[in-house]
């Protein structure tokens, strides 16, 4: 291994080693409140390494990672996102008792699943980055075993998370078998020497569709989704909608421009019709939900429909707004899901809508938080979320795809419906709403948040900039 | 630079004045009103200096990079028609701060941030040169103005507040999908990706193209204005929401899409307007003939006065599309004169509601006796509204008449009957409300003094440019000139595709009699002596 090769791994060595030294510690003494400094503090080691990384990062290790600009953007928004869910989850925690320190042990393995995949570029390593996260994903769905949801959640998941992995396995094995290779760029090259992409290669690729379609929960694998949003506590939720949504969407973009699977036609029409078929389906079986992380998840459903545009341009405008896109819907969620998360209660999450009746006049900090996020998650001026739906419909128009440009202006009218609906519950008047006391550090996450939905709302060319001279594009 | 100030200073004084709220409302009332009137007189400074700027295309201008690669700038700047509309806009945000002052107890600083906020979106849009910024600020408003009729209207507040929101915002996003049509249009003809307006008007493009962006920016300004049969959403807007609400709905908001219009969807897409023209005019008529009819129909006062818009804005359509210098100036003097005398009437009837607790138009009568300084208001308001000569009103559709007359007398003819169905409503009001027997057990004081200072202004805003109309359109000359100026050469050139230009031709040019209307100049514009000034004087 040589020494670029170490400093590029540098990140995932401190990930890597953080689960063992938290073991280590839990057995010399059991604190929460040491374990959760620990946790943040190697989250921002690992955040912090990327600077070394950045301008080094252009290695392939024996064809299985490759750290390259790309890989490293999508880790640094998964370990902000790391961060943020550290704080909220150590909030939330502290609710409650039993053994709670193990949780953040899974949350680095989870962590690490999600960041090797963001830059595997073997089925291998793609394979174990997933396992890696549905695992933990298993266990921290079902950490709070009290709660009834939880279990239930935790079984749906590990139930429905396998069948999508044997799919995966089914994929690549079809693959393999057509293409003689694990790696994508050889997969991309074979396929390319073909005159007639082999039925073997085309069903294989279908596969992988259907099983990332089940990990990011696109139309029509999306079922499990609300349960497991409501079943599991709020930080996982969170991590769900972010870091395990965003890794698997960067694989899938390695994966198809590595392949050239976006140039191949009947691909690019299954896929836009999920796309399509996600828009609409989440945001319409949203309208209804009175439950605001069932309401999230339907939401969720429709934003990875959006994000799949990018998939099929294919071109680096679209990279450019998918990493952008990613960012704005992370920092978005983790404004939605922290706000709920802060004002859970040891019983039961706050998850209902009627919890939030009245919270502008009890909580008007809080509610300003809630709010903006919520219009961001509308696309809304001045949030970051408008800012992401500019980029991704101008990639997608500049690529000729009106009608999923269409689609979505559409569905962004049909979603403001519900989005403004939670926002119109915080107005109404209340008598019951009481205030609740904000702890120093999620005030900080509260303001850091605002912050950011802001700042890539009103300063996007900052952001896209950073993106575009990294990856080289003009 | 006074430019961005200018927004800037609405946005600062909103959070100001929300943060006092929460210890003071006075004093959130106060930094509202202290925060427009500073914008009024830093317009009226502009106003008054724009002798300088004569001959340039733009009287001040703001130019900074925002978004450089995707070709987005702040790129906000002033001429003639903007300028009024900024003074409408400053003159008619005091008026709302005041008629809330004693409306609105309950959280009074956020009710004060939503007003300035809407305020600086609606200035925005009147500024914007920038299509992307443009479309940046007409959503700004729309969130506030949410908030506004949601938490301080009446009964039915939130069903209109979602109404309101959801028309807007799907006809803006249509919009939006246009603008980023025209982008990439402009983008792969030229090399140079922009949103700039100066650099995008005159971008060739196929008819079928054109006409389909155009038709994704009228969207938006159809719905806004709003132009028949896009008018739903309006009377629940206006009649939920609070007195200020309304007043700045009707007054300024259903502006921005008159403004649009006449900025952007007229010169960006000259003839895909030409084509669109006859259309046009006739959804116009059918707006001031229909509008009209619903009004006289309404038993709910307010509803009534919402409707009234309705039929006024026809005249802003039936103008925009008439397309010569007569009109315009008609279009610019019916938005300022809408503005003043709609939000007047609106004003009167959240005064009638403070008192009497209702807008039944059967539940009132007779209160011309007990209120004689009101009647006298609401008389001087229906008036405008029904277009008395002396009013501004009467100068604007006359205006837009002539300029229609010149184009088609068949159209010109049926819109004048407007006039006669404003009668109708307008006298009905008059007489529902002030006139007939009183209805007892109602409690109904005069004008206090603050009431009277708000309608006392805005009845001098009627009579003066009702009287000397010569400023306001000496100001907007020089802006309605250039938009003409530039459908005219390229009509005379006929750079464009040809067949579409002899459908122009027999639109705008061959049935225009022009020769035969005194004090009318003919083609071409250049040597037009000020026509306007000549038809003053007739006046």
């Amino acid at each position: 291994m040589t020494r670029n090769e170490f400093i590029c791994l540098l990140p995932y060595m401190i990930l890597a080693a953080a689960p063992v030294i938290l073991m280590l510690i839990i057995t010399i003494s059991r604190n929460l409140k040491v374990i959760y400094g620990f946790s943040l503090l190697m989250f921002l080691m690992a955040f912090l390494s990327l600077f070394i990384v950045m301008p080094s990062a252009n290695c392939n290790i024996d064809s299985l990672l490759t750290i390259d600009s790309f890989g490293v953007l999508f880790l640094g928004i998964i370990l902000l996102a790391g961060i943020f869910i550290t704080i909220l989850s150590y909030q939330y925690l502290s609710m409650h008792d039993g053994e709670r320190e193990e949780y953040f042990i899974i949350l680095f393995v989870g962590v690490l699943g999600s960041s090797i995949l963001v830059i595997a570029s073997h089925f291998i390593t793609f394979f174990l980055g997933l396992e890696m996260l549905s695992i933990s994903l298993y266990v921290m769905i079902g950490y709070l075993r009290s709660r009834g949801y939880c279990i239930e959640a935790s079984v749906k998941f590990l139930v429905i998370a396998s069948v999508a992995t044997a799919f995966l396995l089914f994929g690549m094995g079809l693959i393999y078998a057509g293409s003689g290779s694990m790696v994508f760029q050889d997969i991309g090259k074979s396929m390319g020497e073909m005159t007639r992409i082999s039925p073997l290669i085309f069903a294989g690729f279908g596969l992988i569709l259907a099983g990332v379609g089940f990990k990011l929960a696109l139309v029509p694998f999306h079922m499990w989704t609300p349960d497991i949003y409501q079943g599991a506590p709020v930080p996982v939720t969170t991590f769900i909608a972010t870091i395990s949504k965003g890794s698997v969407l960067a694989f899938a973009l390695r994966l198809f421009i590595n392949t050239g699977g976006y140039k191949n036609g009947t691909l690019i029409i299954i896929i836009s019709a999920i796309s399509v078929l996600s828009m609409f389906t989440g945001n319409l079986l949203a309208l209804g939900q009175v439950n605001i992380k069932r309401l999230l998840a339907y939401s969720s459903i429709a934003h990875l429909g959006y994000l799949l545009i990018t998939l099929i341009t294919g071109t680096p405008s679209g990279i450019e707004a998918a990493i952008f896109y990613i960012a704005a819907y992370t920092i978005t969620s983790i404004g939605a899901f922290g706000v709920i998360s802060i004002l859970s209660v040891h019983e039961r999450d706050a998850d209902n809508i009627e919890d939030l009746k009245g919270l502008f006049w009890s909580n008007p900090g809080i509610a300003i938080v809630l709010s903006l996020a919520f219009l961001s998650l509308a696309g809304m001026p001045l949030t970051a979320g408008f800012m992401s739906k500019f980029y991704l419909v101008l990639a997608g128009v500049k690529s000729g795809l009106w009608l999923l440009a269409f689609s979505l202006i559409i569905n962004s009218v049909i979603s403001l419906y519900y989005y403004l609906r939670v926002i119109k519950t915080m107005f109404t008047s209340s008598e019951t709403a009481k205030s609740v006391s904000l702890t120093p550090a999620s005030r900080l996450v509260l303001v850091l948040i605002v912050t950011g939905i802001l700042f890539l709302g009103l300063f996007p060319s900052w952001i896209t900039d950073l993106i575009s001279t990294y990856l080289g594009i003009n | 630079m006074i430019l961005v100030l200018l927004i800037l200073i609405l946005m600062a004084g909103g959070l100001l004045a929300w943060l006092a709220g929460r210890s003071n409302p006075l004093l959130a009332r106060l930094i509202s009103l202290g925060v427009i009137i500073i914008n009024l007189i830093l317009t009226l400074v502009l106003y008054l200096s724009q002798e300088k700027s004569v001959g340039q295309r733009w009287m001040v201008e703001f130019s900074r990079n925002w978004i450089p690669r995707a070709g987005i700038g702040i790129h906000l700047a002033l001429d003639g028609i903007s300028l009024l509309m900024l003074l409408l806009t400053f003159l008619i945000g005091i008026m709302a701060v005041l008629v809330s002052w004693k409306e609105i107890n309950k959280n009074t600083g956020f009710f004060h941030f939503n007003i300035l906020w809407i305020l600086a979106g609606i200035t925005g849009v009147f500024l914007s040169i920038d299509l992307f910024l443009f479309y940046f600020f007409w959503e700004v408003m729309l969130i506030p103005m949410y908030f506004l009729i949601g938490i301080w209207g009446h009964e039915n507040r939130i069903y209109a507040s979602y109404k309101f929101f959801l028309f807007t915002q799907a006809s803006g996003l249509l919009m939006f999908l246009a603008i980023l049509g025209l982008y990439l249009v402009h983008g792969k003809e030229t090399g140079s990706y922009t949103f700039d307006y100066q650099q995008l008007i005159g971008t060739k493009m196929s008819p079928t193209i054109e006409f389909l962006l155009m038709a994704g920016f009228l969207a938006a300004f159809l719905v806004k204005l709003p132009a028949f049969p896009f008018h739903n959403w309006l009377p629940d807007a206006h009649t939920e929401a609070p007195t200020a609400g309304s007043v700045i709905l009707a007054s300024l908001m259903l502006k921005t899409g008159a403004y649009g219009l006449l900025r952007f969807a007229v010169p960006l897409f000259p003839d895909a307007s030409a084509v669109f023209a006859p259309a046009g005019m006739v959804l116009g008529i059918a707006g001031i003939l229909y509008g009209a009819k619903l009004a006289f129909a309404q038993t709910d006062l307010k509803r009534l006065v919402a409707y009234t818009s309705v039929s006024h804005m026809g005249f802003v359509i039936l103008g925009v599309y008439a397309f010569n210098e007569i009109a315009y100036q008609g279009v610019v003097m019916q938005m300022i004169a809408h503005g003043i005398s709609t939000g007047a009437l609106f004003i009167i009837v959240g005064q009638l509601y403070e008192r009497l607790h209702t807008r039944d138009l059967e539940r009132m009568g007779g209160l011309w006796k007990e209120m004689p300084a009101m009647g006298a208001m609401g008389l001087i308001f229906s008036m405008a509204s029904l277009g008395l000569p002396g009013l501004i009103n009467f100068v604007a559709e006359f205006l837009t008449l002539l300029g229609t007359f010149k184009v088609s007398i068949l159209f010109a003819i049926i819109a004048s009957l407007g006039l006669i169905a404003s009668a109708i409503y307008s006298l009905r009001i008059m007489q529902k409300v002030f006139f007939g027997s009183k209805n007892d057990g109602v409690n109904s004081k005069d004008l206090t003094l603050r009431e009277a200072v708000v309608l006392g202004i805005l009845v001098a805003a009627v009579f003066i440019p009702g009287i000397f109309p010569q400023p306001i359109i000496k100001t907007a000359r020089p802006a309605i000139m250039k938009i003409v100026n530039e459908r005219d050469n390229i009509n005379v050139t006929g750079a464009r595709v040809p067949g579409n230009s002899a459908h122009r031709a027999s639109v705008t040019v061959a049935n225009l009699p022009e020769d035969n209307i005194p004090g009318v100049a003919k083609y071409p514009y250049s040597d037009l002596k000020p026509a306007s000034i000549d038809l003053n004087k007739k006046l």
